[in-house]
């Protein structure tokens, strides 16, 4: 399981910064994207990776901290994802603006001289 | 500390939080009741700002030990819950930011605030976020914060939209979306790690680590400070600092100023945090003082090159970060409080200069402050921008072209470090620091420092006295504009504050020396934090 969840955010992260870098708006939101979704499995394996183990402490069964998984980085990771989706929607109306007054997607708001 | 008082930390949090919200209640037409809550909050948090500055001084009666307040959200005892945490440094740098808050925002009301919806909004939480950066003791928060920051400086910089502004705007995004996934990659590798968050724990659980997991946090921290690195715009990491606060409207350009040194704050605090255990690199000196020496030199060439006295002004912002790296990377703590006192006069000097710009432009017609062949050459064309208007409500003042004229010399002298102005004494005291350290091992640095910091100060004159020039002298076709008190009164008391700072030299330097040295130690910070206990009575132990 470490390995196929290391590889998803391999992938996803290495996609990601491909279409970072770009020249298009559209490219550039999607590996944003794509990174964010990389960073936060990354975030919620730094929890180490565990099955069937619940984050609540069951207080009638107490038990040693290994029985139960890091509730921690799930609640950042939720934080995560608010603000990755709140920011990736802003950047979405930029790029629109951006699109509605350059008359182009590319990222510098004119196309490259052919 | 008892009653109200003891909550007294998260107040410059939660006043404009709570403003902000307000206004967003407030119906669209009626702006009076947005300036009236605005006036509110920035008074609420300067007021709030200098008790603490007085407390952590020790000027007013407190129970803190070592001037360190600690504030526990929820009341949960420290490594678990949430802190907020006054020192002296934060103390500073709140202050700063109410008073650079409450010259920006009483400019906007002039007119900037009407060029778009939410402007107030926006600007409060803009404060809120710069604030609680300052203010959080804790990791995650400090990402959350840099967020709430950053979301609202997004809508700051696209303020008044057009097309430049949205072009510079989205490579400011990007930039920034792509640097807080950095900080959140970094925080989960240290927390993986540690298994804390809590910066004082940090501090004291990072000596332990020994082989993979100290590598592992030293990667961490490394990504940590790279986050840093780009916030605070740190050569190579800068190049979108220049069209977005050259494209920004005046008063946000202007409070923009203290956002790049909450990079610099970030690396100063866990770098100071994590001196003693050695720190990773990103914050020693070893990546700091090459870094800054870098970013300097970019900020030399780019003043040198820049054409528009907007660009001037955000390679000065360049430079200033430069400075400070430079500073703050060398060893030791003897440079940290010249430092500080610099970073205070050039975020003064900075956020003045950018909102007297906007002024100075108005008395141009266009083209006036370009060279004739640089128009050709860059195709530029006359934005006539629906920006500018010369129709004055409020009270106009007289002489108007005295003023801009007295105050850009002041802002030129502030920022280019002469005599009598705060700069002067900055970087005066700051060579002075740097010359002490000149025999040691560290010698090549210092004197490359002094070289470079003295090559900044000319490089300013060149550039701010050729601007000035083209801009007052060239007396063909000048407007006189009419200036309304509540644009020529920021500007006044930034320029007045920064006055006060070098006829109160003394004081003023010795509270940041004693912040420098209290820096220098991090136990009393770490102490302070982790045995702080919560008001209420805990039932049973506390697990360690």
């Amino acid at each position: 399981m470490e390995l196929i969840l290391s590889l998803a955010i391999g992938i996803l992260a290495g996609s990601g910064v491909w279409l970072i870098l770009r020249p298009r708006t559209f490219q550039v939101i999607m590996g944003l994207s794509l990174l964010s979704y990389a960073v936060n499995l990354f975030i919620f394996s730094m929890g180490r990776v565990t099955l069937g183990i619940p984050p609540v402490i069951d207080t009638d069964w107490t038990g040693h901290a290994s029985h139960y998984a890091d509730p921690l980085p799930q609640a950042l990771v939720l934080t995560a994802i608010v603000i990755a989706f709140a920011t990736t929607a802003l950047f979405l109306v930029v790029l629109l603006a951006s699109r509605g007054f350059n008359g182009t997607d590319h990222v510098d708001g004119r196309e490259m001289k052919k | 500390m008892t009653g109200w008082m003891q909550h007294l930390p998260i107040l410059p949090v939660v006043i404009p939080l709570m403003c902000g919200a307000l206004m967003l209640l407030v119906r669209d037409g009626y702006r009076r009741g947005r300036i009236t809550l605005g006036v509110i909050s920035i008074v609420g948090q300067l007021a709030t700002a200098i008790t603490l500055l007085c407390i952590t001084a020790g000027y007013l009666p407190n129970n803190w030990p070592d001037g360190v307040g600690v504030y526990l959200l929820g009341d949960w005892p420290a490594p678990f819950g949430i802190v907020a945490v006054v020192d002296r440094l934060s103390a500073v740098m709140l202050v700063l930011t109410a008073l650079l808050g409450l010259a920006a925002w009483t400019y906007s009301t002039a007119r900037w605030d009407r060029a778009g919806v939410h402007f107030h909004a926006l600007f409060q939480f803009l404060l809120m976020g710069l604030n609680g950066a300052f203010l959080t003791g804790d990791l995650f928060n400090l990402f959350v914060f840099f967020e709430v920051l950053l979301a609202a400086s997004y809508g700051l910089a696209l303020h008044g939209s057009g097309r430049a502004r949205v072009t510079a705007g989205m490579h400011y995004i990007a930039v920034n979306l792509v640097a807080s996934f950095l900080l959140l990659i970094a925080m989960a590798m240290i927390y993986g790690v540690t298994g804390s968050l809590n910066m004082a724990d940090l501090a004291a659980r990072a000596g332990e680590l020994a082989g993979p997991d100290r590598r592992l946090f030293e990667s961490g921290a490394a990504i940590l400070g790279i986050a840093f690195l780009i916030k605070a715009a740190a050569w190579p990491l800068n190049f979108w600092l220049p069209s977005t606060y050259a494209n920004a409207s005046a008063p946000v350009a202007a409070v923009f100023m203290i956002m790049t040194k909450v990079g610099v704050y970030a690396l100063l605090r866990i770098g100071s945090l994590l001196v003693p255990t050695g720190a990773p690199a990103a914050f020693g000196g070893e990546w700091m003082f090459p870094v800054g020496i870098a970013t300097l030199a970019f900020g030399i060439l780019g003043l040198i090159a820049a054409p528009q006295p907007e660009r001037q002004a955000a390679y000065c912002a360049i430079m200033s970060s430069g400075t400070l790296f430079a500073a703050l990377g060398m060893p030791g703590v003897t440079l940290t409080g010249p430092a500080l006192f610099y970073l205070v006069t050039s975020v003064l000097a900075l956020g003045a200069f950018f909102l007297l710009l906007e002024m100075v432009e108005r008395t141009q017609t266009f083209g006036a402050d370009l060279l004739a062949v640089s128009l050709e050459a860059f195709e530029l064309e006359d934005p006539e921008s629906p920006d500018r208007s010369d129709d004055v409500v409020g009270v106009a003042i007289p002489a108007a072209m005295a003023f801009l004229g007295l105050s850009f010399v002041a802002c030129a002298l502030l920022i280019a470090g002469l005599p009598p102005m705060s700069g002067f004494v900055a970087k005066f005291s700051l060579l002075s620091a740097a010359l002490e350290t000149a025999s040691g091992p560290h010698w090549a640095g210092t004197w490359m420092l002094i070289g470079l910091v003295l090559l900044s100060g000319l490089a300013c004159i060149i550039a701010l006295g050729r601007t000035g020039i083209r801009l007052f002298w060239s007396v063909d076709d000048t407007i006189t504009p009419r200036l309304r008190l509540s644009e020529a009164g920021p500007v006044t008391l930034l320029i007045f504050t920064c006055i006060a700072m070098s006829i109160w030299a003394g004081p003023t330097m010795r509270y940041l020396e004693e912040t420098a040295s209290y820096l220098g130690t991090p136990s009393s910070y770490i102490n302070a934090v982790l045995t702080q206990n919560p008001g209420r009575a805990v039932a049973g132990e506390t697990a360690p």
